[in-house]
């Protein structure tokens, strides 16, 4: 996207939500701010949306390019005319999650006293991201979603749509996902939030009104959490141990191998659309995120008579939320008697295949949709 | 989807056993032409377990439940008594853990329908002994029935394993044969494959 058609992050689509939202750790926020996409048109009984819930790093601009950045849209293989998102029969919505960082309230966000809320924003949960995307759908006028779907922590909210409002889901679709971190996630993360606090620059979480930026320590957390998402065959068959625009090791810490340099671009070019504190927040609910928690650790009984239908997928080489993870949740919900299907799809590339190029993969979810939508009506 | 399918005779024939508005496990479930069947003849609440991820992703694109999954292995994910009705199509055989899996399908529900090729059918048993090979089974090394039984050895487990013969029907190609209790030594002899209905007693 050329330059001269980005608007500033003030001038994305966005809706104040009509009252202030409680949160799951007692306190509560007076103004919410939820930016927001849509896609394809709503019917006339308000019956065909699906709302597309993005992961960690994402943001509203699932089918469209990001207007703010210029990035492409994240998940362009799915939404679309005549795709297996089909906007020509759905109404497709996204919202940049709470606590993020791309018009939505989140911790860059003024605070009561007009400056950045910084850390004093309140620790959120993703049961408080999905509050807010309820009060945020309700205020479209829309009473129930002919879908929720999502991967990673897209998934994660999905479930917790099914399970906090079911009445108001006709389907979802948590994809790569998990109904709780393990520890080896939030030891993952965590290893990223110590970098982002290490960086001087970081200044207590007060950067913005320092006018700094930590981008070292989130460039760091970037590298560490994006090992995460490829697999070993992946970085295998693009790097292996291949050298950087050199012919031998040149005996030194400069990035000589391939994969190197590709970490370090991937840590460099995140640190200018992301803010490290939302990365300290998001990252944070996820690892709150434990379902089954909440039900004595049974997770079958969060899902006990739910009407919704849920279809999940796993990829075999994800190793961030391995098909074990998704297998737990489909025998939760068979356990519960919920209308469940589930496919594991075979790919070598790892936890980001779910935006990625897998044919089976988006085959099924076409067909789920379209089938479930001849179903409701659609 | 509206083509027009083929109906299979022993699709056909297993619905007869299957009782109005049940709860149906069909194991190996393929692209789910049986389930589409007795969801709309028997209005049965379907569900579906497939090993290849494409047939899965063909049944489900038909509106049906399938999780995909490898019934040696992965028919834990269903719960005791989650339905009325488990059924086992041309797989047993096929299977790494055929006592394992039979066990599981009478876990998950009261009543099985398992069919089966019978490699007590009397040209097979000439066969082997006039040619001195694995009858019906040139590929005896690549995948196939990893465990060939005949009608009789399938009945001395089932009954081991607690299962009671409701009804048996011989099948050949798209012929099938009523079903009855008795007439085992007919049916050992005489069909191609079988399709057991079976109890937990």
């Amino acid at each position: 996207m050329p330059d001269t058609t980005r608007v500033s992050l003030s001038d994305v689509k966005q809706v104040t939500l009509p009252s202030p939202l409680p949160l799951d750790c007692g306190e509560e926020l007076e103004t919410v701010r939820i930016a927001y996409e849509t896609w394809g048109d709503l019917n006339e009984d308000k019956s065909n949306a699906i709302l597309v819930c993005h992961a960690l790093t994402g943001d509203q601009f699932a089918g469209s390019p990001n207007v703010v950045t210029g990035r492409p849209a994240w998940w362009p293989r799915m939404i679309g005319p005549g795709k297996p998102i089909d906007t020509n029969r759905f109404h497709v919505i996204a919202t940049n999650v709470l606590g993020g960082c791309m018009g939505t309230t989140g911790p860059a966000s003024p605070g009561p006293d007009g400056k950045p809320w910084g850390t004093r924003f309140p620790v959120i949960t993703i049961g408080d991201m999905v509050r807010a995307q309820r009060a945020f759908v309700e205020a479209l006028g829309i009473d129930s979603l002919f879908s929720v779907m999502g991967g990673s922590m897209g998934g994660m909210q999905a479930l917790e749509w099914a399970v906090q409002a079911p009445e108001q889901v006709f389907t979802a679709v948590p994809i790569a996902t998990a109904a709780r971190h393990s520890a080896q996630n939030i030891a993952f993360y965590e290893v990223g939030r110590q970098a982002i606090m290490a960086d001087q620059d970081w200044c207590d979480g007060h950067y913005l009104a320092e006018g700094r930026r930590p981008g070292r320590g989130l460039a760091i957390a970037r590298m560490a959490a994006h090992i995460t998402y490829v697999s070993e065959s992946a970085l295998k068959r693009k790097f292996d141990r291949g050298l950087q625009d050199r012919d031998r090791a040149s005996f030194s810490f400069d990035a000589d191998f391939q994969v190197e340099s590709y970490l370090r671009y991937q840590g460099h070019s995140f640190v200018d659309r992301f803010d490290a504190n939302s990365y300290l927040y998001v990252t944070r609910a996820m690892d709150y995120f434990d379902m089954a928690a909440r039900h004595d650790g049974r997770l079958a009984d969060a899902f006990k008579g739910t009407p919704v239908r849920f279809c999940l997928f796993s990829f075999t080489s994800d190793w961030h939320y391995p098909p074990q993870a998704s297998r737990e949740i489909t025998r939760a919900l068979a356990a519960a008697g919920a209308e469940v299907s589930y496919l594991e799809i075979e790919s070598d590339k790892g936890h980001d295949a779910f935006l990625l190029e897998e044919p089976v993969y988006e085959d099924a979810l076409a067909g789920f949709l379209s089938a479930n939508a001849d179903l409701r009506g659609i | 989807m509206n083509e027009a399918r083929q109906i299979r005779a022993d699709h056909l024939a297993i619905a007869t056993r299957v009782p109005q508005g049940v709860r149906v496990l069909d194991v190996g479930c393929g692209n789910g032409d049986l389930l589409a069947l007795l969801k709309s003849e028997k209005g049965v609440n379907a569900r579906g377990l497939e090993l290849s991820p494409e047939e899965a992703g063909v049944a489900l694109a038909r509106g049906l439940s399938v999780i995909q999954g490898d019934a040696d292995s992965d028919l834990e994910v269903f719960p005791d008594n989650g339905f009325d009705v488990a059924i086992l199509s041309k797989a047993i055989q096929q299977m790494r853990r055929p006592v394992f899996v039979l066990q599981e399908l009478a876990r998950i529900a009261p009543e099985m329908i398992v069919s089966f090729r019978n490699f007590g059918l009397w040209q097979r048993r000439f066969s082997l002994v006039t040619s001195g090979r694995m009858p019906g089974h040139r590929d005896w090394h690549h995948e196939g029935a990893l465990h060939p039984s005949t009608a009789r050895d399938m009945i001395d487990l089932t009954s081991a394993l607690g299962l009671e013969t409701v009804a048996m029907a011989p099948m050949r190609g798209d012929h099938v044969g009523a079903f009855r209790r008795t007439g085992l030594s007919r049916l050992n002899w005489g069909a191609d494959e079988v399709i057991l209905h079976l109890r937990r007693s």
